[in-house]
């Protein structure tokens, strides 16, 4: 008897997407809305038949209200993944779970984000702008033991993180750089992407030290936009009209989170939430990091795509920095083609899920910048929270 | 926007920590099962998984395991330091503790460099824990 697993169970059938931009002028719902219509239309669904709902837990519609917008009372499996970015990819895995044990029939994963400088910063703590310039003054969270020293926010974490790789490996400025300009040479040739001027190495090293040693380039940009998927069984998928993006595996590891800073120090590197959500997606997918023909990592800053690659074992550990150098992620003749719609450096900040539309786009064939003969995609959540992973497949 | 300074508030779990702080020590759970020191506090010791354990006192020596210089964007409350040196500081006793390295010129700060903790009161019920150059 085979051990039950989500591997190659569902698929996603559907995906849909708002223009991205620096601001829309829209609420978050009605960009989701836009989002998930385009999704349906691409299934050939109606919104009508979604019966699932798979949803970050910082996203700001909530299941009631989706339930009303999808036209009733459709709605009858609901799930959230915590912790932000680290939820991009195990949206998916999670939707799979509930195909496979039949909870839902039509899974719905989207996120909506109005945080563009110039959007309408709302009041509400997950709502417009920056989150940490709404902490408050009084902290009785993990929070409280760093945001009182003037570490405040994720890039500031994320530094600290980015200074001990450096100090342990050597990484350079100029393979942050090399990360950076793969993709904006990515989003240069996909028309929705946000940032599509050319950006040289010069350019990143002149571009504002933000907080040391991760420059304004090294970090992903802040826009508005919304996607959404749509996942059903790899059955029904075959019989709707577009190729399946089937989900051969799908892993999530709790543990290390960029908040929990000390704890994150203190711990094995392998014992890790992304090295742990490595050994369980390949051994659930059967494969290994080298026969993955596209990878799209949580951009969220260039010096994390470094540290991604070593942990989910692309690279050996401290030989991230070298692998991205003479354009190791750039299409179409890198070591590893990453991102390919500019991910969220240069095409959009969607919380990643921007970047498992493209994984979709890569395994049905339509990129931009196509890897050619694609069958194997590789998708990861942000991977200094607890987070996951999932391997998209070709059906054929 | 708010320029005062945010501030912990004292729970059951952490008051103890800055009770001591008050006083000018620095202390920290310690396991009593397996002498394993931790950060931040919880009631149980992830190491052995035991749930006895007293507060210790320890040295206030360590080095500079990581750190950045926070040039902005960052809160109001802070804006008028910058740029200023966040360290993640590793206690000779094995505890990390995020910090801000005071008195020395951020850019003079490089891995390993010893510190010491000093106390900054930041209010009757509050003192901040942060460290300086150990020459
Ligand atoms: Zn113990």
């Amino acid at each position: 008897m085979s051990v039950p697993t989500i591997r190659d169970k569902a698929a996603v059938v559907g995906i849909g997407q708002t223009r991205f931009a620096r601001s829309l002028g829209q609420s978050e719902t009605e960009m989701a809305v836009e989002a998930i219509w385009n999704a349906c239309d691409d299934a050939g669904i109606s919104p009508r038949d979604i019966d699932g709902l798979v949803r970050y837990d910082i996203e700001q519609t909530d299941e009631e209200q989706m339930c009303e917008l999808l036209g009733g009372p459709s709605i009858g499996y609901f799930v959230g993944t915590p912790f932000g970015g680290g939820g991009s990819a195990s949206v998916l895995a999670v939707a799979a779970s509930a195909i496979a044990a039949g909870m839902a029939r039509h899974v719905l994963v989207y996120r909506s984000r109005a945080r563009g400088k110039s959007s309408s910063y709302g009041r509400g703590r997950d709502q417009g702008g920056r989150y940490w310039e709404k902490l408050g003054t009084d902290l009785s969270g993990l929070n409280q033991w760093h945001v009182p020293q003037g570490l405040v926010s994720a890039f500031q974490e994320m530094a600290m993180i980015s200074q001990r790789h450096r100090i342990e490996y050597g990484t350079t400025d100029d393979q942050y750089a090399d990360v950076a300009i793969a993709f904006r040479q990515h989003a240069m040739r996909n028309p929705a992407a946000v940032m599509r001027t050319p950006m040289t190495r010069e350019d990143h090293h002149a571009s504002r030290m933000i907080a040391d040693p991760l420059r304004l380039y090294d970090c992903n940009i802040e826009t508005d936009g919304a996607v959404a998927l749509l996942v059903t069984s790899l059955e029904r998928a075959r019989d709707l009209r577009r190729p399946p993006a089937v989900i051969r595996a799908g892993a999530m590891a709790a543990g290390s989170h960029h908040i929990r800073l000390s704890n994150l120090f203190a711990r094995d590197p392998n014992a890790e939430s992304a090295p742990r959500v490595a050994r369980a997606l390949f051994a659930m997918g059967d494969c290994a990091p080298a026969d993955v023909d596209v990878a799209f990592f949580y951009d969220f800053f260039t010096s994390m795509v470094i540290l991604a690659l070593e942990q989910y074992g692309f690279a050996p550990r401290g030989e991230g920095g070298p692998f991205v150098e003479n354009g190791g992620l750039a299409w179409p003749d890198g070591r590893l083609v990453c991102n390919t719609n500019g991910g969220q450096l240069s095409e959009a900040f969607i919380h990643g899920l921007n970047n498992t539309v493209e994984a979709v786009r890569q395994i049905r064939g339509t990129s931009t910048s196509q890897v050619d003969g694609c069958r194997l995609a590789f998708v990861a959540g942000a991977n200094t929270d607890p987070t996951g992973a999932v391997l998209l497949a070709s059906d054929r | 926007m708010t320029r005062v300074v945010p501030r912990p508030v004292p729970t059951a779990d952490n008051a103890p920590f800055y009770d001591a702080a008050r006083r000018g020590e620095l202390r920290f759970q310690r396991c009593a099962d397996c002498g394993t020191f931790r950060h931040y506090p919880r009631p149980v010791c992830s190491r052995c998984l035991s749930r006895r354990f007293s507060w210790e006192r320890v040295s206030g020596r360590g080095e500079v395991y990581t750190w950045t210089i926070v040039r902005g964007p960052t809160l109001p409350a802070f804006e008028k330091e910058l740029p200023y040196a966040v360290i993640d500081v590793l206690l000779e006793e094995g505890v990390h503790f995020v910090s801000r390295l005071v008195d020395d010129p951020p850019d003079e700060i490089r891995a390993g460099m010893p510190v010491e903790v000093v106390f900054e009161k930041l209010d009757d019920e509050i003192t901040l824990v942060k460290f300086r150059r150990r020459r």
